[in-house]
């Protein structure tokens, strides 16, 4: 193989490992804290991208009335009780934060030009409408089971997962859309000519580790979420609600797929079904990572794009094969190296 | 009160329509869900459009969704033969879904009409596939046109880039021996699935063995993501795409990296420059403005294959219905030969001419050279 084309194979895993390794990140974090097997992340990438599309069609994207309607169904779950129990402050915060923010934004979405927006605004319309649904996906679908067996929650991620592909194909249809590149320009470096969206991408993933790591060292609610994957039960005990720490781990997990998303629809064609398989590349991931290791898994996640991208050069034909088993010798590795933990039920 | 009455009314009729004499059941699998979504959805919106009254006979639909799930369209195919006594089946989408399935209807001898597009459905001929019709073109057909005009042009060198599924795997084989007997070389043969968020790695295969011309077979609009990606590359020469590309989304979704593509698939892409003599022209128009008018939007191909099988029966029933009553065992049998007779039968995609060899039954009528000039599919004359 050429030196040239050996870059350029490696640049293309480095591309696609970038956006691996964010959502690994987000499924070692849903797993750490909440003990959900979280396989809907996917979804959140294709919903991000087919937004983004839908706005820049200048359409009001179909999303919208599903954060609508699961804004309707929160403040029905957590508004009633909160006014049975007399606090009608309470009540007011629900129905602001799931009532009046839809509605608010659906508003926005009707005056404003969509298709006309600069870019970076339609992008931070698409995760206003998308990223809000993992914190509401979680007191609807998770918090009512939150103390159940791993196996359990993984049964309901499932079906969640299921739920959303057919939404999915409700709200987008069955063809997929690509978007414009983030830039255009192309970095010439020798031999290698680096295009700026993967740029984009690589420059993204990296500040998003950061400041995912800044948030977990320094801020109250990075600790607290922490304190919860370490220990929840201790957690709970200093005054850390449980409920608290699953909304905000959601709301991460659902900002970082859509983000993904986002950044992935100018060098593919999104599909409403395209998530799953991206996010099962992560879950490779991170389960080399032992879903507990933040920077293992952002490594078998290079590996992952590194790997796939070369088998595609040397053997199109087996690629996905190859990858995922990949996670064969990794499971053997790891169940011969670590000491079992088992799960406390 | 009229208005209770009128109700009162439909709700019976639509209750005992069901059990109503002298009336042909035709169950429509089709994946309107799923992977395959983008092919099942025009096919089961072109249901509507199909000829309901065939001579004094009426005709009643029953659409079922597989889900893109092979086991999932065997299911719905016993459903329609042992509960609703069906007597011919349209669909399912996809491939494999219609190769799981031919057994079955063959075992309760009803007529399968699959719209799509493997040739294994039909070929080699066999006792069970000879009742199974196929309303799309062969690759074989389309293959040969694109060779042609690969010889035509001087092309020596194709590289292919195909899905690695039925429909990349049998136009690899197909295009291989085409382009074989006209001494053109295929020097780079790779796969991609349609879910690749990347197909950089095979682009630089095939431009590593510098051929002259790129083949693309994928179905649907993965078929963009190939063609960007060479173009990223920075390769500038002729790309080819299958009748499988032949979608509006196809243009969308590629802009100005696809311009120069050529393809060749049904008329349907290019109707307005169709000479007014092709005998599909007018059926092919009075499809597509029907379809508009009910759903808002042009169909893709894959619904007029499903519209092409309705019009066969419509041509078929007639003879069957002198052999035996709907319903019958006899009727079906009849409906079968019947449509293995159909001759000259012009519709959405082309010309049928069935024989008991050829159960597809397309020829040169069926295809269409097409380019994408400006933007815009144009016929090549």
């Amino acid at each position: 193989m050429e030196f040239p084309i050996a870059l350029m194979l490696v640049q293309d895993g480095i591309t696609n490992g970038a956006i691996y390794a964010l959502l690994a990140l987000a499924l070692v974090l849903v797993f750490a804290v909440t003990r959900v097997i979280f396989i809907p992340q996917g979804e959140f990438v294709a919903y991000g991208a087919l937004t983004l599309a839908m706005l820049q069609a200048g359409t009001v994207p179909t999303t919208l009335w599903l954060l609508v309607g699961l804004g309707v169904a929160v403040t029905a779950v957590d508004g009633v009780p909160a006014l049975r129990a007399g606090r009608p402050g309470r009540l007011l915060g629900v129905a602001g934060w799931n009532l009046a923010y839809p509605l608010g934004l659906a508003a926005l979405l009707s005056i404003l030009p969509l298709q006309s927006l600069p870019q970076l605004a339609q992008v931070a319309l698409a995760l206003a409408i998308v990223v809000p649904m993992g914190p509401q996906m979680y007191r609807l679908v998770y918090q009512p089971i939150a103390s159940a067996p791993i196996l359990i929650l993984l049964i309901v991620s499932v079906a969640a997962h299921l739920t959303m592909v057919g939404m999915g194909l409700l709200f987008f249809g069955a063809e997929g859309q690509r978007t414009p590149a983030f830039s255009d320009a192309v970095l010439d470096l020798g031999p290698l000519m680096v295009p700026g969206q993967t740029l984009v991408i690589v420059a993204v993933s990296l500040t998003l580790i950061v400041a995912l790591f800044q948030f977990f060292e320094r801020t109250l609610y990075g600790k607290a979420l922490r304190a919860t994957a370490m220990n929840r039960v201790g957690a709970r005990l200093m005054g850390i609600s449980p409920s608290l720490a699953g909304k905000l781990t959601f709301f991460l997990a659902a900002f970082i797929g859509a983000l993904s998303g986002v950044l992935i629809a100018p060098i593919t064609t999104v599909y409403y079904d395209t998530g799953f398989l991206i996010a099962l590349k992560g879950f490779v991931a991170a389960i080399i990572g032992g879903l507990g290791s933040y920077p293992l898994a952002a490594l078998g996640a290079l590996l992952v794009g590194q790997l796939e991208s070369f088998s595609s050069f040397w053997a199109s034909a087996y690629k996905e094969v190859i990858v995922f088993t990949l996670i064969i010798p990794v499971l053997l590795w790891r169940s011969l190296n670590s000491r079992h933990v088992e799960e406390e039920e | 009160m009229k208005f209770k009455r009128l109700v009162a009314s439909v709700v019976m009729g639509a209750l005992f329509s069901g059990a109503a004499w002298a009336q042909v059941k035709v169950g429509v699998v089709s994946s309107s869900t799923g992977p395959v979504a983008m092919v099942g959805i025009p096919q089961k919106n072109s249901v509507p459009l199909m000829p309901t009254k065939v001579g004094n006979l009426t005709v009643q639909y029953i659409p079922l969704d597989d889900g893109s799930d092979p086991t999932a369209s065997v299911v719905a195919i016993k459903k329609l033969i042992s509960e609703e006594n069906v007597d011919a089946i349209i669909g399912p989408s996809g491939s494999p879904n219609a190769m799981g399935v031919i057994q079955f209807a063959a075992e309760a001898g009803v007529p399968l009409l699959a719209p799509v597009g493997t040739a294994a459905v039909v070929l080699p001929m066999d006792d069970k596939k000879k009742w199974v019709f196929k309303t799309t073109q062969n690759d074989q057909l389309i293959a040969d046109a694109l060779v042609g005009h690969m010889a035509k042009t001087g092309i020596k060198t194709v590289g292919f880039i195909g899905t690695s599924d039925p429909y990349g795997e049998n136009w690899a084989k197909v295009f291989t021996e085409s382009a074989g007997r006209k001494g053109i070389k295929v020097v780079a043969t790779e796969r991609f699935q349609r879910s690749d968020s990347s197909v950089t790695a095979q682009g630089l295969k095939v431009l590593m063995a510098k051929p002259d011309a790129v083949l693309i077979a994928a179905p649907g609009t993965p078929a963009v993501l190939p063609q960007i990606t060479l173009y990223d590359q920075g390769y500038r020469g002729k790309v080819y795409q299958t009748h499988g590309a032949a979608l509006p989304e196809f243009l969308k979704l590629g802009g100005k990296k696809v311009e120069g593509t050529v393809l060749a698939a049904s008329l349907m892409l290019v109707l307005d420059q169709i000479s007014d003599s092709h005998p599909s022209k007018k059926i092919a128009l009075d499809y597509v403005n029907a379809y508009e008018k009910l759903n808002g939007s042009k169909p893709a191909t894959f619904g007029g294959n499903v519209f092409d099988a309705g019009l066969l029966l419509k041509n078929a029933i007639p003879h069957a219905a002198a052999k035996g009553k709907p319903g019958t065992p006899a009727f079906r049998a009849a409906l079968r030969d019947a449509l293995e007779q159909t001759k000259d039968m012009p519709a959405t995609q082309g010309v049928y001419n069935m024989t008991a060899a050829d159960h597809s039954g397309f020829d040169e009528r069926g295809r269409e050279l097409i380019a994408v000039k400006d933007g815009k599919w144009t016929l090549i004359q």
